[in-house]
């Protein structure tokens, strides 16, 4: 049997991974998007996890709904991706500036 | 008679209305119709009202009739107090205005502005009824501002001319200085009585007066109470009756038509403050210092505002002068404590001062507009209808015997000689005295200058000269007849009868009346007593100078002038009040404008405040653009950064 805190603590890093992966990543929205996608799954682990400890299925059935989301939100992502790139000939993230007062 | 007494004052602001708003659509007729429909209503009505009081005994009336507002134990009513006092003044009031009304139909009778003239003559005539009807403070004030108003409009009838512009800027202006003094009055009233109400104020004045008020107007100095509120009453009626120095403005108001200097002017509303005093008699008398105070601005003004008089070359000024020296005889004759012989005066005066506005109105329209006194002369041959009732008007001005003038003039003598109030009485019993020889002497120099001497017009004048329609000379004639002989019915009852018993209150110590009364004998022997006293000698000096300077040798004013220059550039020149006016509060204001304008409004305003918050925020927000980057990642940084914090922050405070 595998501890709640092991579960926890592999979330955890999951989720700094995909912060760390925001915050380095200067090239590629590709990148971003997936780092987000990290995020969303230490968020879902950390449910199953409780889910499990607490022999609650609520969880677990949030967790669908979130992949359901993230997948749509990716779709989305990708779309607007797709239209940067169309527009501005790059998708590097340090060109894409012009909120920059 | 609640109902007859509210159209007495409705029907001249109906008639108002129509001709006003209505004007185009009715005409000049229809216009001259419906105000003196109105106008003479109201006429009829209160000599019905005044009839029913004196002749049949009637009750007087006190009740209010709406009540406006109610604010806490403060009603805010609009009400009517018809005594005797009240119908008098209605009679005069509505009588005068007829009489203007009638005579307006040709003194304006090319005057594009018609109908507008009419509007507001009746308008006016519903505030004056307003302001001598109510039965409480606060429409008195009412009636009091909207007399002023439609002074100011009418001053500035002929709104293209700039100097008519200019007066009732100036009369507007001066009379917010004295209605400033008034409200303040008007305040203190209600401060210590609780009440607005005429007759509850006055219930409360003995046992208020009993505990001998005071109170701190600067930290330190304790006042009377009653003193403040009397003597700030009495500054609102120095502004509307043009005393001593808020008189300015009257002599300006010439700039009106002339049927206004005879209806507004002259008998009606330069009297509101004579007839504001004589109503809250029961509170002045209680305060012989605002008395005396009262005492000398009347009779400093009765004096010295009838030298300018004799310098004055327009026709209008000299009777303006002339209308201001009477108001001082009036005012004297309140501080005296004879407020009946002060309303007895404002009665006779409103008759013959109106009966010379009007002629010289009808000498004006001959003149074809021209209101210099020295290219007239003669006119006694064209205007003979004029000349006559010029003649009675100025008789009884000066207080010839047997005019009504004369009984009025004679009772305010007498009451300041007899009134008590120290050097207050000496100076004013013989500044009446002398003015009576000043009044005599600009009466009939105006007299000859225009009406006898050399003809000193021009042939074109004289083919046109001829006695104005019969619209002009009926009503000189209607108020020819009370300026002779409305004081033989009304001397015995009003002075020295109980006419005002019960309006005017008067305390034994202070009641000049009573002790003139013994030598009263009925008008013919009070007219023969003029004989044995000084100002029937002094009056008849004074025709006699007149005649003397003015028909027999003309050459010699002009030497008098030359002689005593420096006096006559004082005269000419006002006392210099105008220039003093003119010099600290006029330029003192729009010095002080300046300054607020160029320090306060451009540099503390427009720079500190508004330009000022602007820039601050631009410095601010060009520190902070700084910090925007546009790169996702330092926004992603950040929120990472403060949501740490802020669990940081949680999680530290709850352990």
């Amino acid at each position: 049997m595998i501890a709640l805190s092991d579960y926890l603590v592999v979330s955890a890093i999951l989720f700094t991974v995909g912060i760390a992966g925001i915050i380095l990543n200067r090239k590629n929205i590709i990148t971003l998007l997936m780092s987000i996608e990290l995020m969303l799954l230490a968020v879902n682990t950390n449910f199953i996890a409780f889910s499990r400890y607490l022999d609650d299925p609520v969880g677990q059935v949030f967790v669908f709904f979130i992949l359901t989301v993230a997948a749509a939100e990716a779709a989305i992502g990708l779309a607007i991706l797709l239209l940067v790139f169309r527009n501005r000939r790059s998708i590097a993230v340090e060109e894409l500036d012009s909120m920059q007062g | 008679m609640e109902k007859l007494y509210l159209w007495i004052a409705l029907a001249p602001l109906i008639g108002a209305i129509i001709a006003g708003l209505f004007g185009k659509q009715i005409g000049k007729a229809g216009a001259h119709l419906v105000t003196i429909a109105g106008v003479g209503f109201s006429t009829i009505a209160s000599m019905m009202v005044l009839k029913y009081l004196v002749v049949d005994g009637g009750e007087a009336y006190n009740a209010s009739v709406y009540t406006w507002a109610v604010v806490g134990d403060l009603k805010l009513e609009i009400g009517f107090l018809v005594d005797n006092l009240t119908a008098m003044m209605m009679v005069v009031v509505t009588f005068v205005s007829l009489m203007v009304h009638i005579y307006t139909i040709g003194y304006m009778k090319d005057d594009p502005g018609y109908q507008r003239f009419f509007s507001y003559i009746s308008l006016f005539t519903f505030a004056m009824l307003m302001l001598v009807m109510s039965n409480n403070f606060l429409q008195l004030f009412f009636g009091w501002e909207a007399v002023g108003l439609v002074s100011y409009l009418l001053i500035g009838f002929w709104y293209k001319k700039e100097t008519a512009i200019y007066a009732n800027l100036k009369a507007f202006m001066v009379n917010r200085v004295g209605d400033f003094g008034f409200l303040l009055g008007i305040a203190g009233v209600l401060y210590f009585f609780e009440s607005l109400d005429y007759a509850t104020v006055f219930g409360k004045v003995e046992a208020f007066v009993a505990t001998n008020p005071t109170f701190d107007v600067i930290a330190g100095s304790e006042w009377s109470a009653m003193t403040v509120i009397c003597i700030c009453l009495f500054i609102g009626a120095m502004g509307k009756s043009a005393q001593v120095p808020l008189h300015v403005w009257l002599p300006d108001s010439m700039e009106g038509p002339t049927p206004i200097s005879a209806l507004i002017h002259a008998a009606t509303m330069v009297t509101a403050g004579v007839f504001m005093v004589a109503r809250m008699s029961p509170l002045f008398e209680y305060s012989e210092t605002a008395l005396a105070f009262i005492l000398v601005i009347g009779a400093t003004t009765a004096l010295f505002m009838g030298f300018l008089g004799l310098v004055q070359n327009d026709i209008k000024k000299v009777i303006a002068y002339s209308t201001l020296s009477q108001l001082g005889y009036m005012v004297v004759a309140l501080g005296s404590s004879a407020y009946a012989a002060g309303v007895f005066h404002l009665m006779t005066h409103a008759f013959f001062k109106a009966l010379l506005f009007l002629a010289a109105g009808s000498v004006i329209i001959g003149m074809h507009h021209e209101q210099d006194m020295r290219k007239m002369g003669g006119l006694y041959k064209y205007m003979p209808i004029t000349w006559i009732t010029s003649l009675i008007g100025s008789l009884a001005l000066i207080g010839t015997p047997f005019f009504s003038g004369y009984y009025s003039k004679d009772v305010v003598i007498l009451a300041a000689q007899h009134a008590d109030l120290g050097m207050a009485s000496t100076y004013a019993y013989y500044a009446v005295l002398s003015g009576v020889f000043i009044t005599a002497l600009y009466s009939f120099r105006l007299f000859f200058m225009v009406f006898h001497s050399n003809e000193r017009f021009d042939d074109h004048t004289r083919e046109h000269l001829k006695e104005s329609p019969w619209v002009v000379t009926l009503p000189l004639i209607l108020l020819a007849i009370p300026s002779v002989v409305i004081a033989w019915f009304t001397t015995g009852d009003m002075l020295f009868g109980n006419f005002f018993e019960g309006v005017i209150t008067v305390l034994p110590q202070h009641d000049v009346l009573k002790e003139i009364s013994g030598e009263w004998h009925g008008p013919v022997s009070f007219g023969l007593h003029a004989i044995s006293s000084p100002p029937f000698y002094l009056a008849l000096a004074g025709v006699v100078t007149a005649w003397f300077l003015y028909v027999k040798r003309p050459d010699i004013p002009g030497m008098l002038e030359d002689k005593f220059k420096w006096l006559h550039t004082l005269f000419v020149n006002k006392y210099y009040f105008d220039d003093v006016n003119q010099a600290i509060f006029a330029d003192g204001a729009v010095k002080i404008g300046k300054q607020l304008w160029k320090q306060g409004d451009e540099k503390l305003i427009d720079g500190l405040m508004v330009n000022g918050t602007a820039k601050s925020v631009g410095v601010f927000a060009s520190l902070l653009r700084h910090i925007q980057t546009g790169q996702l990642s330092n926004y992603a940084f950040t929120m990472i950064i403060g949501l740490v914090g802020f669990l940081g922050w949680l999680i530290y405070s709850s352990m």
